[in-house]
């Protein structure tokens, strides 16, 4: 059975956090996830505290389990949900987008395990040095905001930088790419797209059937003029974005105003013209809707037998 | 205060391969292409050369906001 020291550390079943995206992981699919024995994280997004609390709650309500909240560093409501995290002392809190440091010691006076996701050696190093319980090396092949070094090249070097657990994510989708990333030394993974299919991600069936029919070469990242690169199933609205970033006309401003509420018109709308599908270079790789349970259980169990078979290809 | 300035040129000169005499006390990183995550890595070098814990968290966005963030720490 497959085991790592974040299962201990996190007190869960099965080493797989499902990602905090925007929009789509609430307290029903966190809640799914975390009764399947990995990690269901919330996201708490740009959204205010009120939104956040009731998210946990309902969480609360469906699971006994351990769950996460993650938290955007760059949201306006940052200080507010940080705050609740900490009343609420929710079990456990990932954080992107930024450097958690300054919260860090109220989560963790409350009893909060802290699992940053880091994008560079120098970032994992700093959040462990203020107490992280593990750490999450997310490479450039994941949806959403993206970092420029590949899961394949920061994983090991993450690994050797610090002593606390890697958990590796960005363009693992299934039990080859979770065997692989234990290979690198990682501990554990971080799925976000994978779980856009799950029968309990609440998100428009337009963004679903995206993910779905998607190939290999369907996505595309935008916004690197802003500092803040994401990825994206490409469509009208991000040849568009891509088209404004180009265009030295368009200011920084206007073209930041452009993407504001995209991710929401995605997620929640369908809208196939004007919503901004994020998702990862593994969007291809996920073929069908299925159960949170069945999403882990299968991921686990093929990557259990790989890493089991492993020995058998040296002669 | 110069021994700080120059150990950060030095770090900047050496990871950017750009040319000292393009920095200057009030140049900013976004000027210089120097990404948060470059800040970063920085910032864990200075801490060792200097023996200081420096809070990135507080927002620097000059090498002057930098020199002064240090300078404060070793008189504390």
């Amino acid at each position: 059975m497959l085991r790592s020291r974040v299962c201990e550390a996190i007190g869960i079943r099965y080493p797989v956090f499902q990602g905090g995206m925007a929009w789509v992981s609430d307290g029903r699919l966190a809640a799914a996830v975390s009764n399947a024995g990995g990690l269901g994280i919330i996201s708490a997004m740009n959204a205010d505290e009120n939104y956040v609390r009731d998210q946990i709650r309902l969480c609360r309500e469906l699971t006994d389990a351990p769950f996460g909240v993650n938290i955007m560093l760059m949201s306006p409501h940052v200080e507010a949900v940080a705050k609740l995290a900490a009343e609420e002392k929710v079990p456990v809190v990932t954080t992107g987008a930024g450097l958690p440091g300054k919260y860090m010691p109220a989560w963790i006076e409350a009893g909060i395990k802290v699992v940053p996701v880091v994008p560079s050696v120098a970032i994992a190093r700093r959040v462990e040095r203020s107490g992280a319980t593990a750490v999450i090396a997310e490479g450039t092949e994941s949806g959403g905001h993206v970092g420029e070094l590949t899961t394949m090249a920061l994983v090991p070097q993450v690994v050797d930088a610090v002593k606390i657990p890697v958990l590796a994510a960005g363009g693992i989708a299934d039990g080859r790419g979770m065997a692989a990333a234990f290979m690198l030394g990682a501990e554990g993974v971080q799925c976000g797209t994978r779980f856009l299919s799950a029968f309990e991600c609440g998100i428009h069936p337009n963004y679903k059937k995206k993910v779905l029919d998607a190939r290999d070469i369907d996505t595309q990242v935008t916004g690197r003029r802003l500092g803040h690169p994401v990825r994206a199933l490409r469509n009208p609205f991000v040849n568009k974005f891509a088209e404004l970033e180009r265009d030295p006309a368009v200011s920084d401003e206007e073209l930041s105003a452009f993407g504001t509420g995209a991710v929401r018109k995605a997620a929640v709308d369908g809208n196939l013209q004007e919503g901004s599908f994020l998702a990862g270079q593994i969007a291809a790789l996920v073929k069908k809707e299925q159960s949170a349970k069945e999403i882990v259980e299968e991921m686990v169990a093929e990557c259990e037998a790989l890493l089991g078979k492993a020995g058998e290809r040296v002669l | 205060m110069n021994q700080v300035y120059q150990k950060i040129v030095d770090i900047i000169v050496d990871a950017k391969g750009i040319d000292p005499d393009t920095i200057h006390y009030s140049s900013t990183f976004k000027d210089l292409n120097v990404d948060s995550l470059d800040i970063a890595e920085m910032a864990m070098t200075l801490e060792d050369e200097f023996g200081v814990t420096i809070d990135l968290e507080e927002g620097v966005n000059t090498i002057e906001d930098l020199v002064n963030l240090i300078v404060t720490r070793m008189k504390d």
